[in-house]
């Protein structure tokens, strides 16, 4: 039997060079990939179910309300003043919204439940992978399941008609800096729970956000004040920015989106990196 | 070449630290609390390359812990420790690269079928496909699970979990392995299985490092051991010089029924070396189990049943540990 001899020494070397390559503290190995890599074959072999559902929850809603809700409102007026119809109007929310669900799930239950009772990143720190390496992987396959939702949503405005003008391709990279922004705020939050009960928390600040964020109206309908409160609200923002892509218009205020984005992406993997020793390496 | 390479390493990585050359493993003073409760009380213990070293001690003693502190995946409060020369908490991916860890539950990727745990697993250390595959292979045939390669791991009967953990823990070829309570839970078939393929990996020159509540395992597989309870270190040795130390050759099984076997002990003074009163019998420790029993009857003594059997671990973990239930 091979194992007992020949590839020994030879293997042995071979984990030597690997070792060797990355010295870059105990919390990460440079091997984000590998991380990568076995979400992808765990999403092959068992999860590509969820994968479609997730797809199609914008779409009913666009269906449901755009059209049918659409067909009592009529149109709406657009970012740049110009009119345009409901269900144009509220697609580009349900996109931001859409990215907002995949990302803090992927980063918060999913993280919840791999840690806690899969038991998976036990597994993985105890080889050469750091802590840094798990979190950036998975934070990655969130961000690639959220592009490829982006990707199919924009594709069925297409075809539903809502699209206008080329810019609204750029909706893709936008839902992607949304989800990546919910993503790394979402682990580091998810490394202070531990039961449960304060993971539905979790949805509690969601669904108002959700309903709330200038998804279905314009801000205006609230007073002076709840206005300034949606506006601090990470949703708001993505909420804007993507209905000013859908139709190509940018403003001052697009920047201001985008950079309220980079903010959170920064803070969050701020976050959640100084939070990886107490969430994995107790 | 191979020997060279291997020789240039074993300088490398040890240049790093003060620390013996020959020893994988070092520890020092190690500690480990969690709030109030010392978990691992001021261990100190060396393990040479090669030898099989083993961790006895009831629940709780604080076994996981030093196992955990050694892979780098719990810090020590205080203390120091080094595996290969390194110490895990600064450089925990590389020493990592050098450790195969089964840990106490199997935690097998339930979402990936029995080979791509293998696989994917071994893509964690960094590995290429090219070395993988094969060695994927080899593995599942060294844990006789070749045809189960494309069974989905909620499969596997418990010892094949067992055995596809023990497996994936050498995928990177380690010099150490880590084994927490490698039998719990398995039939006495699985457990003979396993006790082999671990023979065979020592023989290779792998270090193991055992874990177990089972004294025969430990007597099976261990050259050298250390009793650990409430987190201190009660005694330290080899199977056999430790039942040297710590019990006598034979032991006396005596039953005179539940309600005799108190009374009784006084009658029994001066017979053997050490005598101990359980409820439901009486040991008496003796280098001669016969001639202890033949006092016994010269006495006028008639136990219910007698037997004479040659001290074990068991006895000694006993004595050092105490009987009384641990929570």
């Amino acid at each position: 039997m091979s194992v007992l001899t020949g590839s020994f020494n030879a293997g042995d070397h071979s984990v030597t060079d690997a070792a060797r390559r990355r010295r870059f503290g105990p919390i990460y190995s440079r091997n984000v990939r590998a991380v990568v890599a076995r979400g992808l074959m765990a999403t092959k072999s068992s999860n590509w179910m969820v994968m479609v559902s997730g797809f199609f929850e914008p779409v009913l809603y666009l269906i449901s309300m755009g059209v049918g809700l659409g067909a009592i409102v009529g149109s709406v007026q657009g970012p740049g003043g110009q009119e345009i119809s409901y269900a144009a109007y509220i697609a580009p929310a349900l996109l931001a919204v859409s990215a907002m669900n995949g990302a803090v799930y992927d980063s918060t239950w999913n993280v919840f439940f791999k840690m806690n009772f899969a038991k998976l990143y036990q597994g993985m720190l105890y080889t050469s992978l750091g802590p840094l390496d798990v979190a950036m992987g998975e934070i990655f396959l969130a961000l690639l399941r959220g592009a490829m939702y982006a990707t199919g949503f924009t594709a069925v405005m297409g075809v539903m008609g809502l699209i206008t003008t080329p810019w609204a391709i750029l909706m893709i990279p936008a839902s992607v800096l949304i989800a990546f922004g919910f993503a790394s705020f979402g682990m580091g939050i998810t490394s202070f729970m531990k039961t449960f009960q304060q993971m539905d928390w979790i949805n509690f600040v969601m669904l108002p956000m959700f309903l709330f964020s200038a998804t279905f109206y314009p801000l205006s309908v609230y007073p002076q004040s709840i206005q300034w409160f949606i506006q601090a609200m990470p949703l708001w923002h993505g909420v804007e920015l993507l209905r000013q892509i859908s139709v190509g218009v940018f403003t001052p205020a697009t920047a201001v989106h985008v950079g309220y984005y980079l903010i959170m992406i920064a803070l969050g993997v701020l976050l959640t990196t100084s939070r990886l020793r107490k969430l994995f390496l107790k | 070449m191979r020997v060279s390479e291997l020789a240039s390493k074993e300088s490398r990585v040890t240049n790093h630290s003060d620390a013996t050359p020959q020893y994988v493993i070092t520890a020092e003073n190690l500690t480990k609390r969690y709030g109030d409760v010392t978990a691992v009380d001021s261990i100190s213990f060396r393990v040479p390359a090669g030898e099989a070293f083993g961790l006895l001690g009831p629940n709780g003693a604080g076994k996981s812990t030093t196992m955990k502190m050694i892979g780098g995946v719990s810090q020590r409060t205080s203390g120091s420790l080094h595996i290969m020369g390194l110490d895990p908490e600064q450089h925990g991916p590389e020493v990592r690269a050098h450790l195969g860890v089964v840990p106490q539950q199997d935690n097998l990727d339930e979402e990936l079928k029995v080979r791509d745990n293998l696989l994917v697993y071994g893509r964690y250390f960094g590995l290429p496909m090219s070395y993988l595959k094969p060695k994927a292979d080899e593995l599942l045939e060294f844990a006789q699970l070749t045809d189960k390669a494309k069974s989905k791991v909620d499969a596997l009967s418990g010892g094949m979990k067992r055995r596809l953990t023990i497996a994936r823990s050498l995928i990177n070829e380690p010099r150490i392995l880590l084994l927490d309570e490698p039998t719990t839970g398995l039939d006495p078939q699985a457990r003979h299985i396993l006790w082999d393929r671990l023979f065979r990996l020592k023989e290779q020159g792998v270090t193991l490092i055992l874990t177990t509540h089972y004294m025969d395992e430990a007597e099976q597989l261990c050259d050298r051991l250390i009793v650990v309870d409430k987190g201190k270190i009660m005694a330290e040795g080899s199977p056999a010089s430790l039942i040297r130390e710590y019990s006598t050759r034979e032991v006396l099984e005596l039953r005179f029924g539940s309600e005799r076997n108190a009374s009784i002990g006084a009658e029994l003074e001066g017979i053997g070396e050490r005598l101990e009163t359980l409820p439901d019998r009486v040991l008496i420790y003796a280098h001669d189990g016969e001639a202890a029993l033949e006092q016994v009857t010269a006495r006028g003594l008639r136990p219910v049943t007698s037997l004479v059997r040659r001290s074990s671990l068991e006895d000694v973990f006993l004595r050092l540990t105490g009987r009384s239930l641990v929570d």
